[in-house]
């Protein structure tokens, strides 16, 4: 069996998790991986200090569509600091799979806009 | 042909490499990496510089590369400047060509399926000459569309500057029909051969082309060379581009006069051991003569082809086999191109994927990219039957149908 291809990455390839728009939603961003040009956009609705609600939309590849599918699930309901504080360990433990310098960029853009978003609204207020 | 792998030491030490990525860079020859060592160990020292016999040795052999690339192309030597790449040789033009151009001209004409670097340095250029840039646009069979050429090249048009071959596609454009399109309407052209350089026989004379453009590394030869031709009337009349050492004629602390063409383009210390190895470069390519490697990319191209197409789910983005040369792209339905590319990669099969410095033409195409497959004189049937195998296993791995 393909280490990079588990059956769990390529089941949410097929049917990811938090995919679509959020109306309403208090923060938002994208950015591309501009090595591939996938791009990522995630919003965000934000109460309490506590992400309530996320969705993203984009086109990429297995990896960075399995790791956003991850990523938007684990941030639910977290408190805006522990989302902040999250790195490039935390992904690899969720993701669980051998990565590539190349493809960790991959994997790591959706964390990226998340951070984005957030990094976003503080500027406008 | 027989097995050109032994030319290559690459293979030698990468058991059962697959190399399908000539058109992001050639593989060297041992030729060359001897050329560039043997220089490096007998005859180093800064050219142009000293009196003493070692320099006046490398000088030589610099100015005999120069020679070479001019006799390859058939322009005369002061008609070559050796720049870092191809991106560097159209960023020259981008930053020396305002000041030869009528006034009344006030559009640039390019192609829809230019690299990002033959793109990028006039999307500049026009903010800061405020010109408007022109596309040539591409036909459901990714060819140019030459009657909207017809259209867009006219009066207003200052220079158009094309690649002749696709980096994506792999299509010959007819750049002799769009230079003497624009030659009638006063216009310079200016051509990226990047990708034609070692599959199609230039003659710069009989292409009456003003400048054009490609990389050592893409023609078996070293990184950090690239080359600008240009005809020497125009380069008599653009001003340098980089100001130092080595492009001087005279000077004073308030004042300088500048040298000919082309040292007037090479200031600084050049990549000089680079260039002399572009000469066993070069002379690779010769004694293997252009046709010969052509016909064999050909072949492989077009067997290529034929069984890529047999599989299922799978898109060809290339303009057929006598429009175009040595690259194809393709898709395959529901299998993103890194993915693809990355389990190719674990049987040794290396190709690009992804948007191949040409984004806008992606967005065009609505696509996120491609795979892309480019050939040279050392591929085998195997290979393209190694990619096939792959391809199938590729599609099991990702569960496609
Ligand atoms: C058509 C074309 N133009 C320009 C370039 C840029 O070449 P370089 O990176 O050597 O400057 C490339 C390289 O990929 C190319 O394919």
């Amino acid at each position: 069996m393909n280490d990079m291809y588990r059956e769990n990455i390529l089941d949410l390839y097929k049917s990811p998790l938090n995919k679509g728009k959020l109306e309403n939603s208090t923060h938002e961003f994208s950015k591309n991986n501009p090595l591939c040009g996938d791009e990522i956009a995630i919003q965000l609705f934000v109460k309490n200090n506590i992400i309530d609600d996320v969705k993203f939309q984009g086109n990429g590849c297995a990896i960075s569509m399995a790791a956003a599918s991850m990523i938007t699930e684990k941030i639910k309901n977290m408190n805006l600091n522990e989302v902040k504080s999250l790195n490039k360990d935390d992904i690899l433990e969720m993701i669980k799979i051998p990565l590539s310098p190349v493809r960790l960029k991959c994997a790591l853009l959706s964390l990226d806009v998340v951070k984005g978003a957030l990094e976003n609204e503080s500027k406008s207020i | 042909m027989q097995d050109k792998k032994k030319d290559f030491p690459i293979f030698k030490y990468n058991n059962n490499l697959v190399y399908l990525d000539s058109a992001a860079t050639s593989q060297r020859p041992q030729s060359v990496i001897d050329a560039l060592k043997n220089f490096y160990e007998r005859d180093n020292a800064n050219i142009h510089r000293g009196i003493y016999t070692l320099s006046e040795r490398a000088t030589e052999k610099y100015n005999q590369a120069r020679k070479k690339v001019a006799e390859f192309i058939n322009a005369n030597e002061n008609e070559i400047i050796l720049t870092k790449n191809t991106t560097e040789s159209l960023n020259l033009l981008s930053y020396t060509l305002h000041g030869i151009l009528p006034k009344n001209k006030t559009e640039i004409v390019l192609t829809e399926m230019e690299h990002h670097s033959n793109l990028v340095p006039w999307q500049q250029f026009a903010k800061r000459n405020n010109l408007k840039l022109k596309f040539i646009p591409i036909t459901d069979n990714y060819e140019l569309d030459y009657s909207h050429a017809e259209k867009i090249i006219n009066e207003k048009t200052a220079f158009v500057s094309m690649t002749h071959v696709s980096n994506v596609f792999g299509t010959i454009n007819d750049i002799e029909k769009i230079i003497s399109l624009s030659h009638k309407k006063n216009a310079l052209v200016i051509i990226d051969a990047a990708q034609s350089i070692t599959h199609i026989p230039i003659d710069v004379k009989k292409l009456d082309a003003d400048f054009l453009a490609f990389s050592s590394h893409k023609m078996f030869g070293p990184t950090g060379v690239g080359i600008l031709y240009g005809k020497k009337n125009l380069l008599d009349k653009l001003p340098p581009f980089l100001f130092g050492g080595g492009m001087i004629e005279n000077v004073s602390y308030d004042f300088s006069t500048f040298i000919q063409s082309p040292e007037k383009f090479e200031a600084g210390t050049q990549n000089y051991g680079e260039v002399i190895a572009l000469t066993a470069a070069v002379e690779y390519i010769q004694n293997k003569s252009l046709h010969v490697i052509s016909a064999h990319e050909k072949e492989l191209l077009s067997y290529a082809i034929e069984n890529l197409k047999k599989i299922k789910g799978i898109k060809i983005y290339n303009p057929g086999i006598n429009k175009s040369i040595s690259v194809l792209s393709f898709t395959i339905n529901g299998g993103h191109p890194h993915d693809i590319a990355a389990i190719l990669n674990e049987e040794n099969i290396a190709i690009r994927a992804g948007h191949h410095c040409c984004m806008p033409l992606m967005k065009k195409l609505k696509i996120p990219g491609t795979c892309r497959v480019s050939l040279s004189i050392f591929n085998t049937k195997e290979d393209i039957d190694r990619l096939i195998t792959s391809i199938t296993k590729v599609k099991t791995t990702l569960q496609l149908q």
